[in-house]
């Protein structure tokens, strides 16, 4: 029997720090949801967040929760996984600190293949300082730190995941937030790696900047150019200009880092009891 | 396998590894850098035979994030590294010790700053291991002068560690670190483990950062039925975050409080020879052990000399310095950088006694005679 | 729209309590709700919170619940037992 998000709430804190309209908010419930549909005990799940308006998350979650350092909650989860590997550990970052300057953490525990799931709340911009571009702001957006235009080009940040061998990887919005609460559930239930990108908006500093006045407008923008995998896979590239895929854009089977490391630890007492007899 | 008691020959990595185990390490997350890594290779080989894990990331920074992270989850954990990695982790060190998790930092000093000369000693990490990451916070240093020192001082810091929920820098130097000397190592059973204060109240009633008499918050292992929020945000006692003027202060007052509460129970100094000391000397690290050769050297020929060896540098010894300079007309204080604690040292001694530093800066260690004629010039 | 969505089981006439509640503690009115609402059932007076202003229309979909950022909004099962549309939420798959 579903139970509704507060149930997962540490109600006394809400309402939450987030700006009206702002994404988060949606994408948070439907982590919420994930979990629920999963049946999860609370006591198992650990939450872990960098630093920015989406790593304020945790605080709000009535779960064994962790706000860390700007870009290192992967790291810090990795800790959590290793010597807990029992724990779901779930990593909930924004744009900035995952793939800015958490990258490198980022593609690390992809490739190492490490049971945890990371939500990352895309929004294209730094929120919490009030309006920086990041590595997925798009190109042509302006930025307070980009008055001229964005000379740069945002990551693909699914491929890049899964080329860094994630198990799984997919990609959802705000608007689309029943599916997107079940490609987390799919994630979280991943032994590996999971990683799914949330399209979520940010009305007050990239919605105000680029036109796009309100958060409504924002998930309109989101249900006309996200496109789900199967209809992509039948449209040309030049339709495809301007849009991008979400669904399940990755799924693959590796071992598992902490299995991996359990079989280490299997051997190592083997020769330890050998030694000694 | 905990190591068997008996005598052995060490090197000082391999001593610091097998310590920590004996204090019960089961996670660390390390980074190769010279000249620390050997502590590294111990630990993937010696961990899993005992159950516990090793890993090896992707750089420092995720190095100390990893080792707070398993602490939460209730691992007793540690990282090693050396001046540039010790530079990374300053920001970790800083959450470690705002948020009060245990872990032990070892940072085998190297010629510095930059790259330096990677296989040479220094001790110039001095004034970085006490302020190297931002604000006011505690933390201690240890710091030991030998192979077998390095095995009982890396116990130390463990358990100072948990009961105070401090982090402790345990700062080596390449000398210590890489030679080899003989080692007893105990029976398991004579070794004392100290774990951290455990909540004595049901979840419902836990405040995580609510300290009582002795300053230090009991602490919950994530996953243990005490779902509570851990954060590098000021926070008040039930964990969350606070900008309130009192609670802000609160929080910086009771850190430094605890502080200077374990101060007396973490402050281990070796004395030689200083009751009738006419000239001292003040000296950690390799360059102890100069210093104990150049005392008696010095007592050789009619110079009463004598030796403050501090194995603890922060919080830094004042007493010791203070009541060895009401006696002694002099404290020379040799160290292998430009001079750092002997700025502590002639606070301590505030005008007791002429305070002289020595310094040696080139890769190679100070050597007794160096000491000995800075003893007669003072 | 996110595809289409189940019909919750309708109740003669106007239906004795109200379908959805709105935490008004939570709300920010950022109106997403009353954008996305596809019978139109709620509304925000200027500066105020999301209302249900017409609980007739309201099928009790789910999706108000889903996109409010606010975590404010709550489908309350309808009256009659063993057919709550609590369960799924109501919207179906993108």
């Amino acid at each position: 029997m579903a139970m509704p998000v507060t149930h997962y709430l540490r109600t006394s804190k809400m309402p939450h720090i987030w700006c009206a309209g702002c994404g988060h908010g949606i994408v948070l419930g439907a982590v919420l949801r994930a979990i629920d549909s999963l049946g999860l005990d609370k006591d198992e799940v650990c939450v872990v967040s960098g630093i920015g308006c989406a790593s304020r998350a945790p605080g709000y979650l009535d779960f064994n929760t962790l706000h860390t350092t700007h870009g290192r909650a992967i790291a810090f989860a990795t800790g959590i996984k290793m010597a807990k590997p029992e724990l779901k550990v779930i990593v909930l970052t924004g744009d900035g600190d995952a793939a800015a300057i958490g990258g490198n953490h980022l593609i690390h525990a992809a490739r190492r293949n490490i049971g945890i799931t990371t939500v990352c709340f895309n929004n294209s911009i730094y929120g919490m300082t009030s309006g920086q571009y990041s590595p997925m702001t798009p190109t042509g957006s302006l930025a307070s730190t980009a008055p001229y235009g964005n000379i740069e080009e945002p990551f693909d940040l699914c491929d890049l995941v899964y080329a860094a061998g994630a198990s799984y990887v997919a990609r959802g919005t705000a608007y689309h937030a029943l599916l997107l609460s079940k490609l987390i559930a799919k994630a979280i239930a991943t032994e590996g790696f999971s990683f799914v990108e949330a399209i979520t908006q940010c009305p007050t500093y990239y919605g105000r900047r680029n036109n796009m006045r309100s958060a409504v407008d924002m998930l309109k923008w989101q249900k006309e150019h996200a496109v789900p995998v199967a209809a992509a896979a039948k449209m040309s590239a030049e339709e495809l200009v301007g849009k991008f895929r979400i669904g399940e854009l990755g799924t693959r089977t590796r071992p598992e880092y902490t299995r991996r490391y359990a079989a280490v630890i299997e051997t190592a007492q083997k020769e330890e009891a050998e030694q000694d007899a | 396998m905990l190591s068997k008691a008996g005598t052995r020959l060490m090197q000082g990595n391999e001593a610091c590894a097998e310590g920590a185990i004996a204090a019960g390490l089961r996670f660390f997350a390390g980074y190769p850098i010279t000249p620390s890594t050997e502590i590294a290779e111990e630990l993937a080989l010696l961990l899993p035979k005992v159950g516990g894990k090793f890993i090896q990331m992707e750089d420092e920074i995720a190095s100390i994030s990893a080792i707070i992270g398993a602490s939460l989850a209730g691992a007793k954990s540690m990282t090693a590294t050396s001046g540039p990695g010790f530079s990374l982790k300053q920001e970790g060190i800083g959450f470690a010790s705002y948020t009060e998790v245990p872990c032990v930092i070892v940072n085998v000093q190297r010629v510095g700053p930059s790259t330096g000369v990677p296989t040479a000693p220094a001790q110039g990490d001095v004034m970085q291991a006490r302020w190297g990451t931002h604000g006011d916070h505690p933390i201690i240093v240890l710091c030991p002068s030998s192979v077998a020192e390095t095995f009982t001082l890396i116990i130390e810091a463990f358990n100072i560690s948990e009961r105070w929920r401090i982090p402790v820098i345990f700062l080596m130097d390449e000398v210590v670190a890489h030679m080899r000397e003989k080692v007893v190592v105990p029976d398991v059973s004579q070794i004392k483990l100290v774990e951290r204060p455990r909540p004595q109240v049901a979840p419902d009633q836990y405040l995580p950062y609510a300290a009582g008499e002795d300053l230090v918050p009991p602490m919950a292992d994530f996953g243990s039925g005490y779902r509570y929020h851990v954060t590098g945000l000021t926070h008040d006692q039930t964990g969350f975050p606070t900008t309130k003027a009192p609670e802000v202060g609160a929080l910086a007052r009771r850190l430094d409080a605890k502080m200077k509460r374990a101060a007396p129970h973490v402050t281990f100094v070796d004395e030689l020879l200083v009751d009738d000391a006419e000239v001292a000397i003040f000296a950690y690290g390799v360059t102890a052990r100069a210093a104990a050769k150049a005392v008696r050297d010095a007592r050789a020929q009619g110079l009463k000399a004598g030796l403050i060896k501090a194995k603890t540098l922060w919080p830094f010894p004042s007493e010791h310095v203070r009541r060895v300079a009401e006696r002694a007309r002099a404290i020379v204080v040799p160290e292998m950088n430009m001079g750092q604690l002997v700025l502590e040292v002639e606070r301590a001694s505030a005008g007791r006694a002429k305070v002289a530093g020595l310094s040696r800066v080139d890769a190679e260690p100070i050597t007794p005679d160096e000491i000995l004629a800075r003893l007669r010039e003072v | 729209m996110p595809g289409s969505i189940e019909a919750g089981p309708a109740v003669e006439g106007r239906p004795a309590e109200v379908p959805v509640e709105i935490n008004q503690k939570w709300c920010k009115g950022c109106d997403i709700c009353v954008a996305f609402c596809p019978k139109e059932v709620l509304a925000r007076p200027e500066g105020g919170k999301a209302q249900v202003a017409h609980p007739e229309k309201c099928t009790r979909c789910g999706l108000c619940e889903i996109m409010c950022p606010d975590l404010a909004i709550v489908v309350v099962p309808a009256a009659r037992k063993g057919t709550s549309s609590r369960g799924q939420g109501g919207a179906a798959d993108a």
